[in-house]
């Protein structure tokens, strides 16, 4: 599904990804963890498009095409979708027009006819109840107002409207109790299915027994130093980062040419 | 020199326009229209050393030889020429004007309640002159060149009169469409609104250009609001590239009343509002909302004014501008709180966002406060659209164009928002939608 190589980019002129390589297959779950600032959200950011990311090596095939060919608008109506670490507030849209427009956009990309207003009702209707929103949530501007949690269960409602083929999660269990976690992961593991795939960023372990990942990554500076099955989320909880720092450590004394 | 020469054009051509009359010229109006010839004779037109019209500068404007509309040819046209240019889908009662002259044959008035008056200036004239002879041309003074040029050859423009304690329900819609084959045409409606007493009525006015050719109209609109009166007065004006608009509205709003003022600006060549609104007794409410967008050379100016004069009394006013490419917005909200006006609620807002770096607006408050006990507030913002907001839009599948968009009508959705007719909301922001994917098609060019 998703297939990175050698990835490096820079913000603002200083590189935060230093050549990353991942493959995702279909049906997969994985799980990306590092500490703050190691470029994750970078990772998301790049990947769905965001133009202050500037790519400057390495690249990325999103189902066979090439990711960097495609604006964000065409990489989200190829099945891409991310729900951001801080969903944006946009005061004077609401949340039926928003999805509507999106949803319509990418209906008509893939060839398919608009949903009828009841269609479209309904299906928000179904979904709000999964995530246990308010229907009124629907008239009201997008994210305004909304508690840190509600904007995570929003992203989440976001992406069960929309149907993504590929799932970037930047940190949606951040800021959520226990009960809306249960609820966001419920959702996720709803619409997990063997034709889709997810990129679960977090640094929590908990998230992870709800959302069970087949693979582990570790980033640290812009680089996966790590990876394994979900059982390193375990030994991360429990250890922290430091003793993979540490392997790093040697390992770039050991190459120094790698850097 | 350049300016007293358009003085003498239209000193000239009032001979001819008098000729026109027809028996006419015994009437109250024509006394007030030599006055006002005489001091078109003596003003001049103003000069950006004019501080109120510092920012704009209309030569351009003075540069052509109008034609009055009264005696330069007007085009026919017929009722389905001129449906594209209505407001639909709500009653309404309709007055059409082609070049701010009243089209009887299009308009359509309908039944209006008993004693109410929906009509064309001249024909009141003719017919029953007593019932504004106490009126006309007593709110609005002549300040300069342009309110002379307007009394000096007014002949129609909108009536509407309703007497005390009547209620109109359907709103009055009023299409002022200029249009001409050869000439440069200068329109000059010359509009009073009477509410009387426990009153209220609903005027939309829709101001539009046919065709492409260069027109210039030049409007005084009067307003007296009676006692516990409601008066909500819209004004939508959407014009061709060529056109050049100003109007003066006076208001005077007497105890317990409330004055709505809603002004929609799509852009023209030049067009310049100055809305005055005086409280003349207490516990009076005055909303002013205003929204321009303009593109191109355009260049929209809005001066507002409320004369806080008595005590109890509130205004509330929002004006939002979306400006891009070369275009240029002004805006000058003044607002003055007499000495008696103790107890005064004033607020003003005025944001602007540039979609380009060229596009440029002259934003300024201007409160003058000689009362203690008040509360005043006044800001003024200029942005840009948001960069992250329009990647979370398009992150979700939806094409650039469309994301700027949707984040400019959200914008402006306040101001639209306050907009009371349904449909009439629905389709100004239609209107904007078209005037933005307008500006879309031109900017791939
Ligand atoms: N828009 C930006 N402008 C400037 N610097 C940025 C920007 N976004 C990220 N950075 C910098 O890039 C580095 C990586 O940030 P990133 O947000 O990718 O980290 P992260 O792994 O997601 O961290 P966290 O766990 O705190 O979310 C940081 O040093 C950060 O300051
Ligand atoms: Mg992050």
């Amino acid at each position: 599904m998703l297939s990175i190589k050698n990835l490096h980019a820079n913000v603002d002129g200083k590189e935060i990804l230093k050549g990353i390589n991942l493959e995702i297959k279909t049906g997969e779950v994985h799980a990306i963890m590092g500490p703050n600032g190691s470029g994750k959200s970078t990772l998301a950011n790049v990947l769905t498009g965001n133009k202050n990311y500037e790519v400057t090596n390495g690249n990325v095939l999103f189902e066979e095409k090439d990711l960097f060919d495609m604006d964000p608008e065409t990489r989200a109506r190829e099945g891409m979708f991310l729900a951001f670490q801080y969903p944006i507030e946009i005061p004077g849209i609401s949340n039926a027009t928003f999805l509507k427009t999106a949803l319509n956009e990418i209906r008509k990309y893939n060839k398919l006819p608009e949903l009828t207003p009841t269609e479209f009702l309904d299906r928000i209707k179904d979904k709000a109840k999964v995530l246990g929103l308010d229907d009124t949530l629907i008239s009201r501007a997008v994210n305004v107002g909304f508690s840190g949690g509600e904007k995570k269960r929003n992203e989440i409602f976001q992406m069960l409207i929309l149907e993504p083929k590929f799932v970037l999660l930047d940190e949606t269990d951040s800021g959520l109790d226990i009960d809306a976690l249960r609820i966001v992961s419920n959702g996720v593991n709803i619409y997990r299915n063997p034709n889709n795939a997810f990129l679960v960023v977090t640094h929590y372990q908990r998230l992870l027994n709800y959302i069970q990942p087949d693979f582990v990554h570790v980033l640290y500076k812009g680089k996966i130093i790590k990876s394994g099955g979900k059982e390193l989320a375990l030994e991360l909880e429990e250890k922290g980062y430091d003793w993979i720092k540490t392997e790093e450590f040697e390992t770039e004394n050991a190459w120094p040419e790698s850097e | 020199m350049e300016h007293k020469n358009v003085n003498e054009w239209y000193v000239a051509k009032f001979k001819s326009f008098e000729d026109k009359l027809n028996g006419q010229s015994k009437s109250f109006l024509h006394e007030i229209r030599k006055n006002a010839l005489n001091s078109l004779a003596e003003l001049s037109f103003p000069t950006n050393r004019n501080e109120e019209w510092k920012c704009t500068n209309v030569a351009p404007i003075l540069k052509h030889n109008f034609i009055p509309a009264m005696i330069s040819t007007v085009p026919k046209f017929q009722q389905d020429e001129i449906k594209p240019f209505l407001f639909k889908d709500f009653d309404y009662h309709l007055m059409v004007f082609v070049n701010g002259l009243f089209a009887e044959e299009l308009s359509e008035i309908g039944n209006l309640p008993k004693g109410v008056v929906v009509d064309g200036l001249n024909r009141i004239i003719k017919n029953n002159p007593d019932s504004i002879s106490k009126y006309i041309n007593n709110l609005s003074k002549i300040d300069n060149a342009f309110n002379a040029l307007n009394t000096a050859y007014s002949y129609d423009g909108l009536v509407v009169i309703v007497p005390d304690g009547t209620i109109l329900e359907k709103p009055i819609q009023v299409l002022y469409l200029n249009s001409s084959k050869d000439d440069l045409v200068l329109s000059l409606p010359r509009n009073l609104i009477i509410a009387g007493k426990n009153s209220q009525v609903s005027v939309i006015t829709n101001y539009r250009g046919y065709g492409d050719k260069t027109y210039f109209s030049n409007i005084i609109t009067e307003i007296y609001i009676g006692e516990n009166a409601i008066v909500n007065f819209y004004k939508i004006q959407n014009e061709n590239d060529g056109s050049y608009h100003i109007e003066k509205v006076q208001a005077i709003q007497k105890k317990n009343s409330v004055f709505n003022h809603y002004n929609i600006n799509f852009g023209g060549a030049i067009v310049r509002n100055d809305i005055n609104t005086l409280h003349d007794d207490q516990n009076i409410e005055t909303h002013y909302y205003g929204l321009y967008l303009a593109h191109g050379k355009q260049h929209v100016d809005n001066h507002t004014f409320i004369d806080h004069a008595k005590p109890n009394c509130m205004s509330n006013e929002l004006y939002k501008g979306i400006l891009d490419d070369n275009s240029r917005g002004v805006f000058n909200g003044k607002i003055i709180v007499r000495r008696d006006a103790q107890k005064t609620n004033a607020y003003q807002q005025n944001k602007t966002i540039l979609l380009s770096k060229t596009a440029t607006i002259d934003t300024k408050p201007q409160l003058e406060i000689f009362a203690d006990d008040v509360k005043c507030s006044h800001g003024a913002t200029v942005g840009h659209l948001d960069d992250t907001s329009e990647f979370y839009i398009r992150s979700r599948g939806v094409p650039q164009e469309l994301a700027k968009s949707m984040l400019i009508r959200a914008f402006a959705n306040d101001v639209i928002d306050t907009v009371k007719i349904e449909p009439l909301k629905e389709q100004i922001n239609h209107m904007i939608f078209e005037h933005l994917h307008r500006v879309e098609i031109e900017n791939e060019q």
